[in-house]
């Protein structure tokens, strides 16, 4: 017969136990760690290299098909209703066709995800009217907002990844979705929320900054009070919406922050430049773009409140620091890079 | 062969102690005492009884209803499911009300729970300082402990009362929740400019990890010098044995200076009781008279200089010709 465990053994077992369950919750060692700032700064990039591959595998640009002919007929010509991109020749536009095809709709009909088979010019289904506006915006990212996306530019492919709808989109939080009742208001925080890193900051950061434009600098500018009215829960959100930038891009606060003074220009890596046009970006493409298109995205596409899918820095980014790894995908289908009635005065002058 | 000192005692099993007389006008202690083995294996085998009292009775029911107000709003936001009040606890809080309403009331669920919580709450621990300080004269005890206690709330009432006036906005009081609180910690960092520059937050880390330190000096010696008689130190604090002798030397000879048995206990009192003393100063200056703490230290040479490895970075806000 054996004998009952003893207290101690109990104890034992329970200690192994529950250091074991602590310790399930953590990323198993080694990180590799680079230093990027003056030493003693704890300017600090922290890599795990196994999810460091990971995320590196699934930011991988697919392969360019080959280039198409500019000469012959022109899309305009040859096809009705082109109003994007009838400047193209024929092939190109067939070729960009293909690879819209294969970047946005590989699996959900192919042409007809967007395309009536019967009359392929015809508007009636909406993803082809929200295709060419998107095709607008990626013409206006690429050249209006080169502070940001650089000459690496973007594709449909940065935020599509094969599918039609990106992975990383965001709609306005609906906080009390059965109206204002007497007790148990969240105050749009305090839940596990992905987009702020399972923390319980504020979980709909993007409204405020990345639709409205709402003071994301909570900090003044002298040491003693000079009526700077900013509150803590006001800095909760900025903090919200850095936690999900943090997130989107792979990155540590100190990728662009000298973090023992997060608003002091001086000893900030320039990255922190291309990230405050980033927001900037992101905010103008979510009013000009994608917000108008709420009346004709149809109701299963849109957000609790009705408003239109949008974007935030995990949309184009997804983990990665450059999109797909900074992959200089744009640059082989120049019709991405401008709108072409630009493209043809540049042309012709 | 075990050594047996009050720490590791054996158990001697008799009679309970009911504790000595109380003077007039006290109430009588409740509960009938018992000898638990396992709690002997901590301290003292015996539990109960306990005195309760008006102000305890008080404090538990103001404590118990400032409790279940923060539970209820929790339990609410998870649409009372229990299985979901269980998993997301650590996230769920009481939020104060939103900046927009100053110091005026505001709606229940906009913060008026909090502000009900808050007022039962500190009713709660008001009336547990009370007793605290009653049971000690009562027992013809020093109020130390009340003391220590004061210190306590002093910081608990500048987070959550003193400083929110000043500021003209409850909103800036902490949030009762596990997570949350912490999140408005980092977030009150953050807005004026980084507390590690606010000197009395340094000075109330060391007397938190003086404390520590303290207290692990502390332990350790008597601990070391109990199979001398040791820890009877309160004795020793007049009648000085070999005990107290070796630990005295054991400290000069080691660091140059040795605590007496009785300093030794004011220096951990006030280490412990100027933890939240300086921390309460500390908030209670941050946004009253400091707004960016980060800023005040390089205007008075405290933050040092550090070289630019960076090319020079200019806020592009300030940049002609930027899309806003």
């Amino acid at each position: 017969m054996t004998a009952l465990p003893s207290l101690k053994q109990l104890l034992q077992t329970a200690a192994v136990l529950g250091t074991a369950l602590l310790l399930s919750g953590c990323e198993r060692p080694f990180q590799d760690s680079v230093q990027s700032g003056y030493r003693g700064t704890g300017m600090v990039q922290v890599y795990n290299p196994r999810l460091l591959a990971i995320k590196t595998e699934a930011n991988q640009p697919p392969v360019a098909s080959p280039q198409a002919p500019g000469d012959g007929p022109k899309a305009a010509q040859a096809y009705k209703n082109v109003k994007v991109l009838g400047n193209l020749s024929v092939a190109q536009f067939n070729r960009l066709m293909v690879s819209m095809t294969a970047w946005v709709a590989p699996n959900d009909g192919g042409c007809v995800y967007c395309h009536n088979p019967a009359n392929y010019a015809e508007d009636e289904k909406y993803t082809k009217v929200v295709a060419r506006r998107m095709l607008q915006m990626t013409q206006y990212i690429n050249s209006e907002w080169q502070p940001h996306v650089a000459q690496t530019g973007v594709t449909c492919y940065t935020c599509h990844r094969g599918q039609p709808v990106p992975s990383e989109i965001w709609f306005t939080k609906n906080h009390q979705p059965e109206g204002s009742n007497f007790i148990g208001d969240k105050a749009g925080q305090n839940e596990p929320a992905a987009v702020v890193n399972l923390s319980s900051l504020p979980n709909d950061p993007f409204t405020p900054y990345l639709l409205q434009a709402k003071d994301i600098r909570v900090n003044g500018p002298t040491p003693l009070p000079s009526g700077n009215l900013h509150s803590t829960k006001q800095t909760e959100f900025t903090y919200a919406l850095m936690t999900h930038m943090s997130t989107a891009l792979g990155v540590n606060c100190t990728y662009c922050h000298n973090t023992r003074s997060f608003q002091s220009w001086e000893n900030s890596p320039p990255q922190r430049a291309t990230a405050w046009h980033g927001i900037r970006m992101a905010r103008d493409l979510n009013v000009n773009y994608m917000e108008p298109l709420a009346s004709v995205f149809p109701e299963q596409r849109k957000g609790e409140l009705g408003d239109s899918p949008k974007l935030n820095c995990a949309t184009c980014h997804q983990g990665a620091y450059k999109p797909l790894n900074g992959a200089q995908m744009a640059k082989d289908y120049p019709e991405l890079q401008q709108p072409l009635d630009k493209q043809a005065q540049v042309a012709s002058k | 062969m075990d050594y047996l000192n009050l720490f590791t005692t054996v158990q001697a099993r008799g009679p309970v102690h009911m504790g000595s007389e109380l003077p007039h006008g006290n109430s009588p202690r409740t509960g009938h005492p018992g000898l638990w083995w396992i709690l002997g294996k901590i301290g003292n085998a015996q539990i109960g009884p306990i005195y309760l009292g008006g102000l305890g009775l008080a404090s538990l029911i103001c404590g118990l209803i400032a409790f279940n107000i923060i539970g209820m709003n929790m339990l609410a936001s998870v649409h009372y499911d229990p299985v979901q009040f269980v998993r997301q606890l650590f996230w769920l809080a009481l939020e104060p009300p939103p900046p927009s309403y100053g110091l005026s009331w505001p709606p229940l669920n906009q913060g008026g729970w909090f502000l009900i919580t808050g007022i039962f709450l500190s009713a709660s621990v008001l009336l547990w300082w009370v007793r605290v300080y009653r049971r000690a004269t009562q027992l013809g005890m020093g109020t130390h402990v009340a003391w220590a206690f004061a210190a306590a709330l002093w910081l608990m009432f500048v987070l959550g009362f003193i400083r929110p006036i000043l500021m003209g906005s409850w909103s800036e009081a902490v949030p009762y929740g596990i997570f949350p609180h912490l999140d408005w910690t980092a977030a009150l960092s953050i807005r004026y400019g980084n507390l590690f520059y606010n000197p009395f937050h340094a000075l109330s880390i060391v007397f938190l990890y003086g404390s520590v330190l303290l207290f692990g000096m502390h332990g350790g010696t008597i601990l070391a010098v109990t199979r001398f008689g040791g820890e009877r130190e309160i004795e020793q604090i007049v009648d000085r044995g070999t005990a107290s002798e070796r630990a005295a030397l054991f400290w000069r000879w080691t660091m140059g200076f040795n605590a007496t048995m009785e300093s030794i206990h004011r220096w951990a009192w006030w280490f412990a009781v100027l933890c939240p003393l300086t921390g309460g100063i500390g908030i209670l200056l941050t946004g009253t008279v400091v707004d960016n703490w980060y800023l005040w230290a390089i205007k008075h040479g405290v933050a040092p200089p550090y070289p630019n490895v960076f090319p020079a970075v200019v806020d592009p806000a300030l940049s002609l010709g930027v899309k806003p």
